[in-house]
């Protein structure tokens, strides 16, 4: 076992107050792009709320920076409600962001499929409507390692999550209305899928101790993104052999087909070294490549991550016109800009 | 013992919400290490934080009768807990509490209507069921050993007892049932083995449950 899995070394001060302090540094980092209110915790763009502009709301613990307070901002994000490390905000939290996120045009929330943040959306969304505020909830469930059966509670929501906050941000900033952002973002859910995997466990500050044990041999493949172990353990292998494994099973849930353009992102879990992230990018690209479906657009980088577990994952979205069309209109937030 | 039918009230309550904050307290950690192997980690650190709150609601807002403790307690723990278990025990209280209007004092069988209404909660936010491996399998033969000993005659210090009994025995049945609900059942066949921290929490909360009315 590592030893780096025994113990806590982090650069923070009390476990307990890293994700305030982390948005407290987000504030002074970025005060021309978004404010951060501290109670209740919510992040929102600058400008916000943008009359007559639908709003987007997204939310879920902390811990997978730059996701998500790091997509508020022009082209993306109106509003980011961080929980607790990988526990999902709470409904007065999401109530409060939906309020400053709302511009008139109602606001659509895009919620990751786990149980807390559905029970707590759900309960927002409640509240929300009861005040008359037009709240639409998409959610995100793209992550093909889990079986979608009576006997789970679904396929996780991953990495379509920043597809989707991104091209649903533009499409309210070219000023959609929010029933035509919904069915935008059902459509960007149904045509991606995800995997991920991890090389090291990861430490939560508050708990103090990895999330998991793993050998100095062994990987978790399957995970999602809560430090969670995966849905089985294999032995390290080559990076071409691990991707060619992963790349499989991302194509055959779709499945993606020959002939198809994609959207492609190669995400680091938080501890994963660019140069590693390239070489995968460079073994799913020739995997595509004989498969006849071309990367037409790319993310590689750490964009949804695992505190500083050591691992990635990848998203295929596959693409149309529309939606190539919506992902390179111009984006301005902390953790994802171009165009501007 | 004295009187078999000594009604207990807001005291007990009371008693019992300052007990689960010790008890959630002392059970952080197990409760974390449960989660860290079927779930993410976090559940006895949501169940602390969310009951170190409501302690700090309830005194800074003394509440008037039973009803207004409970409802406080759910409002805290929805504002504070987040998770799966925020707006689950959450709803488990707001239910609670609603059965308690007017009461106030709880005779047996208002004891047993307070947890028939809250599990009945978890059930409807969460819409899981028996042997899904979640906190329900805690609470619902908590509930019917409790309607058993109600029927039976007993007092609420029993009846607790003997649903805090059925809760355990629920909470060590979960080890070998593969998740069906919750972060749990993305593991598939990986979650036999393990026991449920939800159903462990709701356990510690019927045994304190017990030995606050006996108090
Ligand atoms: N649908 C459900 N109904 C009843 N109980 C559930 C359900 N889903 C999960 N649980 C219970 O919740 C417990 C986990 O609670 P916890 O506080 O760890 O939330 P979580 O699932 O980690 O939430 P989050 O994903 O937001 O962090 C499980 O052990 C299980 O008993
Ligand atoms: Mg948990």
């Amino acid at each position: 076992m590592l030893g780096s899995q025994l113990e806590m070394k982090k650069l923070i001060n009390d476990p307990l107050d890293a994700p305030a302090e982390f948005l407290a540094g987000l504030a002074l980092a970025h005060s021309d792009l978004l404010r951060v209110s501290l109670d209740p915790v919510y992040v929102v763009r600058a400008d916000a709320p943008v009359p007559g502009k639908a709003g987007l709301l997204s939310g879920g613990g902390s811990g997978h920076e730059p996701m998500h307070a790091g997509f508020v901002g022009r082209g993306m994000l109106d509003a980011a409600c961080p929980g607790a490390v990988f526990t999902s905000p709470t409904p007065d939290q999401i109530q409060a962001a939906t309020r400053a996120a709302n511009g008139g045009a109602g606001v659509l929330h895009i919620v990751k499929n786990y149980t807390g943040d559905i029970l707590n959306f759900e309960m927002a969304a409640e509240l929300c409507q009861a005040e008359g505020i037009d709240v639409r909830a998409v959610v995100i469930n793209d992550d093909v390692a889990v079986e979608d059966s009576l006997y789970t509670a679904g396929r996780r929501g991953v990495g379509a999550t920043v597809l989707a906050e991104k091209i649903c941000g533009a499409a309210a900033e070219r000023g959609y209305p929010l029933a035509e952002i919904e069915t935008l973002c059902r459509k960007v859910n149904r045509r991606a899928r995800s995997v991920g995997m991890a090389l090291t466990p990861c430490t939560v500050p508050a708990a103090g101790k990895a999330t998991f044990e793993l050998a100095e041999d062994e990987i978790e493949m399957g995970i999602g993104i809560h430090g969670e172990p995966g849905r089985e353990r294999l032995p390290l292998l080559p990076a071409a052999e691990l991707i060619a494994r992963m790349a499989g099973m991302v194509v055959a849930d779709l499945p993606f087909r020959s002939g198809d353009q994609v959207i492609a992102m190669v995400n680091g879990m938080g501890g994963t070294p660019l140069m590693e992230l390239y070489i995968v990018y460079r073994e799913l690209h020739h995997i595509l490549e004989g498969l006849g479906i071309r990367i037409a657009r790319r993310l590689v980088g750490n964009y949804i991550t695992s505190l500083e577990m050591a691992g990635c994952s990848l998203t295929l979205l596959q693409a149309d016109d529309e939606l190539l069309s919506l992902w390179d209109d111009p984006v301005l937030t902390a953790g994802l800009r171009w165009g501007l | 013992m004295g009187p078999l039918s000594m009604a207990g009230g807001k005291r007990e309550v009371l008693h019992w919400l300052d007990l689960l904050q010790q008890v959630y307290a002392a059970n952080r950690a197990w409760l974390t290490e449960l989660d860290s192997a079927i779930g993410d980690a976090d559940h006895g650190i949501n169940m602390d934080r969310g009951f170190i709150a409501v302690q700090a609601e309830l005194a800074a807002h003394p509440p008037a009768d039973i009803r207004s403790a409970l409802q406080a307690a759910a409002a805290t723990l929805i504002r504070h807990v987040g998770g799966a278990a925020g707006p689950l025990y959450g709803t488990f209280f707001l239910r609670a509490a609603a059965a308690c209007a007017g009461k106030p004092e709880l005779e047996a069988g208002d004891v047993v209507a307070l947890f028939q209404a809250g599990t009945q909660g978890v059930c409807e936010r969460g819409k899981a069921a028996a042997g899904d491996k979640t906190m329900l399998d805690a609470l619902l033969p908590a509930l019917e050993a409790m309607r058993q000993a109600l029927a039976e005659g007993t007092g609420s210090v029993e009846i607790l007892d003997r649903a805090a009994a059925a809760a355990e025995a629920g909470m060590r049945a979960t080890i070998p049932i593969q998740a069906r609900k919750g972060r749990a059942s993305y593991l598939g066949p990986r979650s036999i083995g393990h026991q449920d921290p939800g159903a462990t929490s709701a356990f510690l909360m019927l045994r304190a449950a017990a030995e606050a009315w006996r108090a």
